[in-house]
């Protein structure tokens, strides 16, 4: 099927994409829809057998003594690896099949037309759904540029795009509960909203490399895309494909880590490092995590683990954060675009959130 | 005719060249492929999502990977 229209060339400012507004011409059958609610039951039903599977597995089939270091390791990871599996997998492909009504094009023109405070409020929202990974930044961010969104609101996105990672929200739901979930998204939504607003502030326009700032007057190419309902589905069996075939190392690798921390660190010993007492360990945290990457779905699993083993909320947030938002290879890729001072401000700005975060989570909680 | 393939060189930039080093191939037409990594040209021809497929300098696409069908059909257009 012929999904793509003739090209048609937007003038910035021209009301183009309103006017891509999808129309379901191919609707989804009884059949089809049947497939998916069974499918859900049975994702359920399995759901439900992992725990009491791990125990039996663990205790039962392998002997192992409850308790003991390595049943426990054993247990964790066999509990832990399906069960994140299986809820990447289902979030995967909702968010899929989101994101195709959430394009590049449609964000870019939305933001452009924003003032800054409730710009960077909503970029920071956008940033949650938009699809993004660290190759396509520059391309978004020569984009955001040249419709003229402002520099403080291009930053609340592209801060909150891989701090705030659906993913992560929804597996520290499923291992942790909702209220770390909600205090990680509401607080990696603050700082991007904050950081942006204060890069804003600082008007560092000339810091972006020249040959950027001579895009204001390109013109971007929009080529409308046209999704059927079952389109829509094909974007999120592809999310699936594309990304839990990529992440699944990380996952398994994460809950290793983790799996070994359950079984074989004492309980009292995150308490004395990564403790409430020990306020040096959140800035200690955040360096270790800066230069570090991984997917934010590899990192949960290890998230869960530390602080079963006493380590305080605030110093894991801020090292989860620091991990997944600043990283060295999207350093080097911004490069590219922004002058090194630009890209020390943006360390230093979100950095500091980063610890403000871990500082007051410990205070408080 | 003259094909260009733009992405910084992502998964997605190399499936893309491969889909249409395919349809190349499966269409038979004469073309040069070449592939385009720097943000600048990219940027310079109105590409501001990858991977992006231009054939004789019109944009057939931007930001997502085309089905080969759908080359194919640009192609023999």
């Amino acid at each position: 099927m012929e999904s793509i229209k003739p090209i048609k060339n937007c003038v910035e400012g021209a009301d183009c994409f309103s006017a891509s507004s999808d129309t379901d011409n191919k609707k989804i059958t009884a059949r089809q829809l049947g497939i998916g609610v069974l499918g859900l039951v049975a994702w359920y039903i399995i759901y439900k057998q992992l725990l009491p599977f791990s125990h039996f597995f663990s205790y039962g089939l392998l002997g192992l003594e409850k308790g003991s270091h390595l049943g426990e390791a054993i247990q964790f990871f066999v509990y832990d690896t399906p069960k994140v599996m299986m809820l990447l997998t289902l979030i995967v492909f909702v968010i899929g099949m989101l994101r195709s009504f959430f394009t590049q094009e449609r964000t870019r023109k939305y933001l452009a037309g924003k003032r800054e405070t409730a710009g960077n409020v909503m970029a920071a929202l956008l940033g949650i759904v938009t699809p993004f990974c660290s190759c396509s930044a520059v391309p978004l961010f020569l984009g955001f540029v040249q419709a003229g969104v402002p520099l403080g609101v291009t930053f609340s996105f592209l801060i909150a795009a891989p701090m705030v990672n659906e993913i992560a929200v929804i597996l520290l739901y499923g291992l942790l509960g909702w209220k770390v979930a909600a205090i990680y998204l509401g607080t990696g939504l603050l700082i991007a909203i904050l950081s942006g607003w204060v890069i804003g502030r600082f008007k560092l326009e000339h810091w972006i490399e020249d040959w950027v700032q001579e895009l204001r007057s390109a013109e971007a190419v929009v080529i409308e895309e046209k999704l059927s309902w079952a389109d829509r589905i094909d974007r999120g069996r592809e999310a699936v494909r594309d990304i839990v075939g990529k992440v699944w190392i990380y996952v398994v690798a994460g809950i290793g880590v983790g799996a070994a921390i359950h079984g074989y660190v004492p309980e009292t010993f995150m308490a004395s490092i990564m403790g409430k007492e020990a306020w040096w360990s959140v800035p200690v945290a955040v360096g270790v995590g800066i230069p570090m990457y991984s997917n934010a779905a590899g990192i949960v699993p290890v998230v869960e683990a530390l602080l079963g083993k006493g380590a305080a909320l605030g110093t894991v947030l801020a090292f989860m954060m620091s991990v997944i938002a600043l990283s060295l290879p999207e350093m080097v890729i911004l490069r590219k675009v922004l002058k090194p001072k630009l890209i020390a401000v943006f360390i230093g700005v979100v950095g500091s959130g980063i610890l403000f975060t871990g500082f007051l989570f410990n205070l408080i909680i | 005719m003259e094909i260009k393939v733009c992405g910084p060189g992502c998964a997605s930039c190399e499936k893309t060249q491969k889909i249409v080093e395919a349809a190349i191939a499966a269409t038979g037409v004469d073309a040069t492929l070449t592939k385009i990594t720097d943000f600048q040209k990219i940027a310079k021809m109105g590409i501001f999502s990858t991977p992006a497929v231009v054939i004789n300098g019109e944009v057939k696409s931007v930001g997502n990977v085309p089905k080969q069908a759908e080359v194919e059909g640009w192609m023999t257009a």
